[in-house]
């Protein structure tokens, strides 16, 4: 399901295709390896042995771990969660050099959070190749407690944090890799408001 | 006179000839006071005024300090086989002159984002590396030039830079077959440099060209061009909106001939670059020679548009939106 743009700082995704480069880093989570597949099918000779992958499977992925090493990718690295990928990323940042390519696939909540540690590196961030695959599910940060809340479905949502009913509004930071959430019933806290999946 | 070219009365207060071919001029506010202020990579627009001629306005970088606006100076190489503009500020300018030159305009900009700059430069193009390099010193900016010049009697300022910045300064003498190692240097920076380049075209050609190949996003890569006017067989146009007709001489720009006609389109470089005097052709019977670094190639051959500053015609009718 393709995303439409609402307000302007809402991102907008691409589709991954092979860029010139003297190295390639490919970053997907779930359903983002099937992006990275894809692009194999265009790319040149050579591109995946100058290519480091960054797997996490999380719940769906697993099936796709062999299909992406079969690529043969300089380097492989598959992790529990972005959380945990995200020290290594940087650490690759702080060493690499002009040349390397970025490419982001998967949820909103990897690729948001990959571009920021690839921004704050020094790359900009139109130069930062995305895709949007699988669940639709939000980072979303609560404007009241600051808490960050993963994999967010519904609409509203109660902060894993505070636990405020939020809005989750198309409002985006690309500084915090995060959707903001607004309290929606700030007036009387005992207003139940209906929960609907809207981010599946 | 123009959108965004605001003049400003200047009286040069010295002329200082550095070598053989290049020779620096300083302007100070002729009231006095202090020159508005602008940022590495600027350039102006000096107006050159003789009898008997319309005035040539040549565009020059700045290359003083952007922290010190008492006064501008420009280094202008001496061009023997163009249409005179530099000969004109060799020969006739002298101190206590008062000369007309635009406001600062900067299409040469340096990305303060960056995380470092690799300078490139061939030439006369050192000029607006010579701004950037003591704007990036004074803030504590991380830098590194290489400069390449055709023997050392004329590495303009290659001296003095390296007096300046020490190791951060790489000179290339071409009659000493020292090159510069492209692609060595651009897969050694460290991510989120960003690359300037100015110089002879083929100079700008060849960097550009491999910092794509290797992997560097546009976003990352800047370059200027010291383009001018070329000359070529006269023609006539038709503007439009002025309902007038137009001679264009042979070494007359078209942008020239629009402005002798009395209608005054909308510039800030004359060299190509900064779109600003974009025109849309209306009809037109005969062929386009473009010479800009503006217009995509797909807008060249559309026959839509021309920049008037640097781009010529040669046919049978031309109508422009004037
Ligand atoms: C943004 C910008 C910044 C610049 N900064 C600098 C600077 O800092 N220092 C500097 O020295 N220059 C600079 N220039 C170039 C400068 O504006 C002039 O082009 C240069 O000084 C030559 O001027 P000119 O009038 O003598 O010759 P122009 O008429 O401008 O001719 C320049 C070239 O055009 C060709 N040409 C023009 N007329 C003829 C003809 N009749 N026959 C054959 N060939 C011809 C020749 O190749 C000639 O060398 C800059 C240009 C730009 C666009
Ligand atoms: S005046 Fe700048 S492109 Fe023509």
């Amino acid at each position: 399901m393709p995303i439409e743009p609402t307000i302007k700082s809402r991102p907008i995704y691409g589709t991954l295709s092979p860029q010139k480069g003297t190295e390639h880093l490919l970053i997907a989570d779930a359903e983002g390896a099937q992006a990275i597949l894809d692009l194999a099918k265009s790319a040149p000779e050579g591109f995946f042995a100058a290519a480091e992958i960054v797997y996490i499977p999380r719940a769906s992925g697993e099936g796709h771990v062999a299909a992406l090493k079969a690529l043969k990718p300089a380097r492989f690295y598959d992790g529990p969660s972005i959380a945990a990928a995200l020290p290594r990323l940087r650490q690759t940042f702080a060493t690499a050099h002009m040349g390397l390519r970025v490419y982001l696939a998967g949820t909103e909540g990897l690729i948001g959070q990959a571009m920021l540690a690839a921004t704050e590196a020094g790359i900009d961030y139109s130069s930062i190749q995305t895709e949007h695959r699988g669940s639709l599910a939000r980072r979303v940060q609560c404007v009241h407690c600051k808490g960050v809340t993963e994999d967010v479905t519904t609409q509203p949502v109660t902060c894993a944090h505070c636990g405020l009913t939020l809005f989750v509004r198309d409002h985006y930071s690309r500084r915090l890799a995060a959707f903001q959430g607004v309290c929606i019933n700030a007036e009387d806290r005992s207003e139940q408001v209906p929960v609907e999946e809207v981010f599946p | 006179m123009s959108a965004g070219t605001t003049k400003l009365d200047v009286t040069v207060a010295d002329v200082v000839p550095v070598n053989d071919l290049v020779t620096r001029f300083h302007f100070r506010p002729t009231a006095g006071g202090l020159l508005p202020t602008f940022s590495g990579g600027a350039h102006v627009v000096v107006e050159m005024r003789e009898a008997g001629r319309p005035p040539r306005l040549n565009p020059y970088s700045l290359m003083s300090s952007p922290l010190d606006t008492s006064e501008y100076t420009i280094s202008v190489r001496r061009d023997d086989v163009g249409r005179g503009g530099s000969l004109f500020m060799h020969r006739n300018v002298r101190p206590g002159d008062r000369m007309v030159v635009s406001y600062p305009v900067n299409l040469f900009s340096l990305d303060l984002r960056a995380k470092k700059h690799l300078m490139i430069a061939g030439g006369i193009g050192i000029t607006p590396f010579v701004a950037q390099t003591a704007q990036l010193a004074a803030e504590g900016g991380n830098f590194e030039l290489h400069y390449a010049c055709r023997t050392a009697s004329l590495f303009t300022y290659g001296d003095l830079l390296q007096e300046r910045y020490g190791k951060r300064i790489h000179l290339y003498h071409d009659d000493r077959g020292e090159k510069i190692m492209l692609d060595r240097l651009l897969t050694s920076q460290p991510l989120g440099t960003h690359l300037y380049v100015c110089g002879p075209a083929p100079m700008i050609n060849w960097v550009v060209g491999r910092a794509a190949e290797l992997g560097w996003p546009s976003e990352n890569v800047h370059f200027e061009h010291f383009s001018a006017p070329q000359p070529g067989l006269p023609f006539d146009a038709t503007l439009a909106v002025s309902g007038k007709t137009i001679h264009v001489g042979e070494q007359q720009s078209l942008l020239e001939a629009i402005e002798a006609a009395g209608v005054d389109p909308p510039y800030l470089c004359r060299g190509g670059v900064c779109g600003q005097c974009e025109t849309n052709v209306i009809s037109y019977d005969g062929k386009f020679l473009h010479n800009d670094h503006w217009l995509s190639e797909e807008e060249h051959r559309s026959g839509c548009k021309i920049m008037p500053c640097v781009s010529r015609f040669e046919g049978k009718s031309l109508v422009l939106e004037r």
